[in-house]
């Protein structure tokens, strides 16, 4: 469903893709890992459409269109979602507010009828039970006074309103406990389907224990530098990235 | 001029025909300010001598003030004797007669802003007598008003009906000396609004509707006094939100409010005047003086204000808290985006024991507006255990607007409480951006964090034009992002 082909971008003038093949099928989980400045949430940026990038190489199809031609808000609707590193908060704007007019306006792009309130409301209350928030949450503003977990579990209960045919996770595990993590590991793995693919983007290996992946990338400094199965990244766990990953180009892209 | 008057008279004596909503065809004045013209309009207006001396006292007061330059805003100089100051509303015959005359740029506004089909007409300026509907519903509302004992009238009718009251209350909360532009107001308003509420009423319904559709024409020099008596309550809407237009570019409205012991008085706007083009030419100047005298204990008068239009905003709403107890509120959001420019807070002066106030200011700048909030609390030496609470939080859209905050402290009082807090955020790409990946576009992005910002201030309007208003924030920000 999505082929990044020579993928080139820099920011400011600085490199930090250099060159980035990727193939997702539907129904694959694909985990991305590195070091720290190696790209990994520029490639997540990239894929959901956000500014203040310089594509200088290369292409994106999705589904085959031209995924880079495409307006972030279309891309959402076409069912790409980014489940963010840092959630923002939108104050005086209740999560429930927002989650409808974001479904009903993915809805309206895929042809189906716009829910009504108490549809919704349904809705909604059904997809937050399993990720132990209350539905009182509904009604706080959008990630405002959320703590780090709070804030990531609002992404999957995102995630699983707007059910997505292609699910970017950056780095949700930063900052959860290991409880947190189960639950939104949880989260992730009831919406695994053949029809529905994940990238995983983490630093460390222990969120891939409880989402298991069938595919995981290094990227190091701006490309893909190694690929395997899931054993990859125990072994990284062991190895660290020194071995695969130049230590030379690892300091210029941190410097990045 | 004579000759003017001779037109005018055969015209006045033709009769009323819808009452408060049409005023008969009149001519206008020519250009120019004296003596002579407050004689004409008060004459025009068959007034009691004492309103003629009280409109001359204003006017040679006026004389010898100077035009206030403190205010954060710059415009070129205004000739006040190149403004007529009796411009009568157009006649039937110079209107559009139909829905299908008036400009579909128009129409495409009230239609975003959702406006209901049967007021887009008499907004749009179609003759009123093509506005059936208006017209019968105005009717109804006086009716019901009339059996609640509620008087609702222009105020030049009410000179007429009631002049005891107006003479008790005119000029009593904002003194026909009190400033610059009050002074021109007092000497030349036009026409406005008088509603009195007597002792222990609740006023069956809010005053919105009716008025919107009679706030066409309100001309340029608007006067409104509301007297609530003992134990009565009124919520008043004022303006609209679809934009309203006017061939005049200086406006100086004055609005008192009197609330006597237990009433409480919610004024509410929604002030959508033309603010000129993109490049800033054109639009109103918009100078008010709006105040309220909370005389009696427990008395509340709670001030409302969504400011959108209008070239320059100068308008600080205030309270005078005198009775023990008494409550005074403002809460007002302020957008300004292009060359607009708004100097606008509010004042409340403590003076009763137990008073307590609450401010709450959004404003809003995008383009290369300038947007100010400037605030005074004054605590008097006898306002034991006064209190009050004051929120002033800015937002700002690019990086060519403004915005700036002015609190005046003054306090007097030792038991008294005062709290300031002040933000100042700017809108953020990242915000637009998490709401475009959940499929929402940026147009709606940027109303949704707007309006989030204005809640508090939204959730004071009366239901129905909370979401008009919610709408209108939204259009006069398009484009403004990305």
């Amino acid at each position: 469903m999505l082929q990044i082909r020579n993928l080139r971008v820099s920011v400011d003038g600085q490199k930090i893709l250099r060159g980035v093949n990727l193939d997702i099928q539907p129904g694959s989980l694909h985990a991305i890992m590195g070091p720290n400045g190696s790209g990994k949430s520029t490639l997540a940026s990239i894929l959901a459409g956000r500014d203040g990038y310089e594509i200088e190489a290369g292409s994106i199809t999705y589904h085959g269109q031209d995924l880079l031609e495409m307006d972030p808000e279309i891309r959402a609707r076409e069912g790409i979602f980014l489940a963010f590193q840092y959630p923002v908060e939108v104050p005086g704007v209740t999560t429930m507010y927002f989650m409808r007019e974001a479904l009903n306006a993915v809805r309206k792009h895929r042809g189906k009828e716009e829910l009504s309130a108490g549809d919704f409301l349904r809705l909604a209350r059904q997809k937050i039970k399993p990720l132990g928030m209350e539905a009182g949450m509904l009604k706080r503003a959008v990630n405002e006074g959320f703590s780090g977990g709070e804030k990531k579990r609002s992404e999957i209960f995102q995630m699983s309103m707007l059910e997505p045919t292609l699910g970017i996770l950056d780095e949700t595990d930063s900052g959860l406990d290991i409880d947190a993590l189960q639950v939104v590991a949880d989260g992730v793995n009831a919406l695994r389907s053949p029809d529905r693919a994940f990238v995983v983007i983490t630093h460390y290996q222990r969120l891939l224990n409880h989402i298991v992946p069938d595919y995981v990338h290094v990227l190091g400094d701006g490309r893909i530098v190694r690929s395997g199965d899931k054993t990859l990244a125990l072994e990284l766990e062991r190895r660290g990235y020194s071995w695969i990953v130049p230590a030379s180009g690892q300091a210029a892209a941190a410097g990045a | 001029m004579s000759s003017a008057i001779d037109q005018l008279e055969g015209l006045t004596t033709q009769e009323y025909k819808y009452g408060f909503v049409t005023d008969i065809d009149q001519e206008t004045l020519p250009p120019g300010l004296n003596e002579d013209t407050v004689r004409f309009i008060s004459a025009r207006k068959e007034e009691p001598q004492w309103l003629l001396e009280w409109r001359l006292k204003a006017f040679r007061n006026w004389q010898r003030m100077k035009e206030p330059d403190w205010p954060n805003v710059h415009y070129p100089p205004i000739d006040y004797q190149a403004i007529s100051y009796y411009a009568a509303p157009k006649s039937a015959d110079d209107r559009p007669k139909s829905l299908d005359e008036v400009d579909p740029e128009l129409l495409a506004t009230y239609e975003k802003l959702g406006i209901p089909l049967e007021e887009r007409a008499a907004l749009a300026g179609v003759a009123v007598d093509a506005v059936f509907d208006s017209v019968s519903v105005a009717t109804t509302f006086r009716e019901k008003l009339a059996d609640a004992g509620v008087i609702f009238m222009s105020i030049s009718e009410a000179v007429r009906e009631h002049p005891e009251l107006v003479r008790k209350y005119l000029g009593s909360v904002v003194p026909p000396t009190d400033n610059f532009f009050a002074s021109l107001n007092s000497a030349v308003y036009s026409d406005g609004s008088f509603v009195f509420i007597p002792k222990g009423v609740r006023c069956p319904m809010e005053l919105s509707t009716y008025f919107r559709i009679n706030a066409m024409n309100t001309g340029q020099f608007e006067r409104t006094l509301i007297v609530a008596e003992e134990g009565s309550y009124v919520s008043y809407l004022e303006g609209c939100t679809a934009p309203m237009r006017d061939q005049n570019q200086l406006h100086a409205a004055v609005v008192e409010l009197v609330a006597l012991d237990n009433a409480r008085i919610k004024y509410s706007t929604v002030q959508n005047w033309y603010p000129g083009d993109k490049d800033g030419n054109g639009g109103i100047y918009n100078f008010v003086t709006k105040r309220g005298a909370c005389r009696g204990r427990n008395s509340k008068i709670s001030w409302t204000q969504v400011e959108t239009g209008s070239a320059i905003t100068w308008k600080y709403p205030s309270c005078i808290l005198i009775g023990d107890n008494s409550v005074g509120e403002f809460y007002s959001v302020a957008v300004t985006n292009n060359h607009q420019q708004a100097d606008t807070g509010t004042k409340m002066i403590h003076i009763g024991r137990n008073t307590t106030s609450t401010i709450v200011s959004k404003g809003i700048s995008a383009g290369v507006s300038n947007n100010s909030y400037r605030g005074l609390v004054k605590i008097m030496p006898k306002a034991e255990g006064a209190r009050n609470f004051s929120q002033c939080d800015s937002m700002l859209m690019g990086d060519r607007c403004g915005a700036h905050t002015f609190p005046y402290l003054e306090v007097r009082n030792k038991s008294a409480q005062v709290e300031h807090e002040a933000t100042t955020s700017k809108i953020g790409e990242d915000q637009i951006f998490y709401l475009n990946q959940r499929g929402i576009e940026t147009e709606d992005a940027v109303s949704m964090i707007v309006n989030g910002f204005c809640k508090e201030v939204f959730r004071e309007l009366p239901m129905e034009f909370a979401v008009e208003a919610q709408k209108l924030l939204g259009v006069s920000l398009e484009g403004s992002v990305g």
